[in-house]
């Protein structure tokens, strides 16, 4: 039997013995029993985090040698150095010259800030049309937006892609952004928080003479904030890690972004591991400050939007 | 969420009111009779008309033609359909697909539902405390791209090496040198891991954001009338958050249907295939036909039967929760 046998042996052991102490009033053996599962859960779900730091920091030569970090007697230069993201940040020649991986991470911020605000201002306008007024052909075109989240993107792609090569729009990130502008989908996460928000608000504000766009920017924007926070989240996440498009769309090497960069470093060719799980932990980073930031109101976006579906 | 769910099945309740607690929520016409709707939904009108309908008709007629690049065109009438009901690697891809979904929903989201139950019985005040807490840790996976994650798995599962073989090797003694990518046999079971890891913190988040809705007071009264924790589980928990019940498991049926990037990174070197065909889905399959070997009319061929696919699991889905409410 080994430690790690031992100790999840005896971590479980501690149940019955609380159980057997006071069987009339189990709550603390089986509080106890809950806190351990999910201790246990988070260590499981967490371990691969752990792993990946570990793992960016690692020599080349030991990447195998230790699961986690080397024991402190091991740590030098030579086992822990920096030489994954000196590797990463190394200028690439190209035929547009020399890029550096800041250009990648700037295309990639430059990419999902756009999309994320114009999702945001379209979804939530669109969204606000949807729920707060009656018009012709609004049935017509729910559900016309119901059928189109079920049309798999990777099957427009090529269509959209033959557009983009006559329009002399390929290989632009602008272009790319158009293009993932809208979503039926948040739309639909809008309509809904909108619902919510009384008509006598809006009623007021006609009243007062506020215009049509002033209400829905000025009383009803302010009052689905934890909708537009989770929704900035998720968009925010979707397209920071996007593959699939733009690795199709954009061509030049200093066109490209963060993940297709690192994608690279794992090839039929050539398997940088460490230079690869560098990459990742660097991308890993500005998500999780805006999930940090955002913590609040996306769990409160989230609730909203799914406890009142 | 629920307005998705419904208007699928053309009930016409679109405002939520069936919850009841909110007072209906009409649009106020009285006092605006204008364009502004219009003009407010122009934006995605214009865009989804030049990216999504237009590519939309172009692969819907692509599937009738057998293409070779951009330029040959020629048409095909059914053969495209003919010739996938008939294509092995096609047949093996959509069975992947479906096993696939399974997992995500009779294991995923069952294990989801009892974590995010665990979450939310924690009544004293520094679980209540702790429980933010581990949300996050729970949640944080979803943070990493694909992309990401199907490398990093790639890695923890090596033989030998790999943290997971490790740790299973620690726990109960066999499975150090388990090739997980190489195995045919082990490449679902990876996949699945894998989703696991990363999918059901998402879904936690969910549940517990219902749990946290359904009327404490009923379950108390259930269980002082002397209900079982299963009945009351059964009875009132469950029944209460089925709206949210439905709308998860459409989006991880529609999710799992869509599964690729993970696949693609996970099994570079087979280009996402996995040894003997172990995992590939649909949209791998897709993927191959349409932008590596350049037959898009085949390629929208299958398209059309995921999305097809898609429609009729959600719609039965549906039904069958529609069936088991009365």
């Amino acid at each position: 039997m080994n430690a790690l046998q031992l100790t999840l042996l005896v971590l479980f052991a501690v149940f019955p013995i609380l159980y057997l102490r006071s069987p009339k009033r189990p709550a603390l053996a089986f509080g106890y029993l809950r806190g351990l599962v999910l201790t246990l859960a988070c260590i499981a779900v967490m371990s691969p985090f752990a792993w990946l730091i570990a793992a960016a920091f690692k020599d080349k030569s030991v990447f195998n040698e230790y699961i986690f970090f080397p024991p402190l007697s091991e740590w030098s230069t030579k086992t822990m150095n920096l030489n994954n993201f000196r590797r990463l940040f190394a200028g690439q020649t190209s035929v547009n010259g020399s890029v550096y991986f800041w250009q990648y991470l700037l295309n990639s911020t430059v990419y999902t800030t756009v999309t994320t605000c114009l999702q945001l201002f379209f979804a939530s306008l669109s969204g606000y049309a949807l729920s707060k007024y009656d018009f012709k052909g609004k049935r017509v075109l729910m559900t016309f937006m119901i059928g189109s989240t079920m049309i798999p993107g990777v099957l427009l792609l090529a269509p959209v892609y033959k557009m983009f090569v006559d329009l002399k729009l390929i290989d632009s990130i602008p272009g790319l952004i158009v293009t993932g502008a809208v979503s039926a989908y948040g739309i639909f996460l809008f309509r809904q928080a909108i619902m919510a928000v009384p008509n006598e608000i809006i009623d007021a504000g006609r009243m007062d003479g506020c215009s049509e766009f002033g209400i829905y920017f000025k009383l009803v924007m302010p009052l689905v904030k934890p909708m537009s926070a989770a929704f900035c989240m998720f968009v925010f996440l979707a397209q920071w890690n996007a593959f699939f498009a733009p690795n199709i769309f954009l061509q030049s090497q200093n066109n490209l972004t963060a993940p297709i960069v690192v994608r690279n470093y794992i090839s039929l060719y050539q398997q940088e591991y460490g230079v690869f799980l560098a990459g990742t932990l660097l991308a890993i980073i500005p998500p999780a400050i805006l999930f940090f930031a955002l913590q609040k109101e996306f769990v409160a976006g989230l609730s909203a939007g799914a406890v009142k579906g | 969420m629920q307005s998705v769910v419904e208007l699928e099945a053309g009930t016409s309740d679109p405002s939520g009111e069936a919850l009841g607690s909110r007072p209906k929520a009409r649009p106020p016409r009285r006092y605006y009779n204008g364009k502004a709707p219009y003009v407010f939904l122009l934006p995605y009108l214009v865009l989804t008309s030049i990216f999504f309908v237009y590519p939309f008709l172009r692969a819907v007629a692509l599937a009738f033609y057998q293409t070779n690049g951009p330029r040959s065109k020629v048409f095909v009438g059914l053969d495209n359909f003919v010739f996938l009901l008939q294509d092995g690697v096609f047949h093996r891809a959509l069975v992947n697909t479906i096993v696939f979904t399974c997992f995500s929903i009779f294991l995923q989201l069952p294990l989801a539902l009892g974590l995010a139950m665990l979450l939310n019985s924690g009544q004293s005040r520094w679980e209540r405390r702790l429980k933010g807490f581990f949300r996050l840790m729970l949640f944080a996976p979803n943070l990493v791209g694909s992309i990401f994650v199907g490398v990093m798995f790639q890695v923890l599962l090596m033989p030998r090496y790999g943290l997971v073989n490790r740790t299973v090797h620690a726990l109960v003694g066999w499975g150090l040198e388990k090739h997980w990518v190489e195995d045919p046999a082990l490449v679902m079971p990876a996949l699945v891991l894998t989703s696991l890891w990363l999918y059901v913190g998402f879904n936690m988040v969910y549940f517990l954001a219902a749990l946290q809705s359904v009327d404490k007071e009923l379950e108390q009264a259930a269980r002082i009338d002397g209900a079982n924790p299963w009945q009351v589980f059964w009875n009132v928990t469950l029944p209460s958050i089925r709206h949210v019940v439905i709308f998860v498991v459409i989006l991880s049926t529609v999710g799992s249907f869509n599964l690729f990037e993970l696949p693609l990174a996970m099994l570079n070197r087979t280009n996402g295939f996995g040894p003997d065909n172990a995992g590939l889905t649909l949209i791998t399959y897709l993927n191959e036909i349409a932008y590596r070997s350049g037959d898009l009319g085949l390629g929208s061929a299958v398209g059309w039967v995921v999305a097809l696919l898609i429609m009729g699991v959600s719609f039965l889905q549906f039904r069958v929760s529609k069936v088991s409410e009365d």
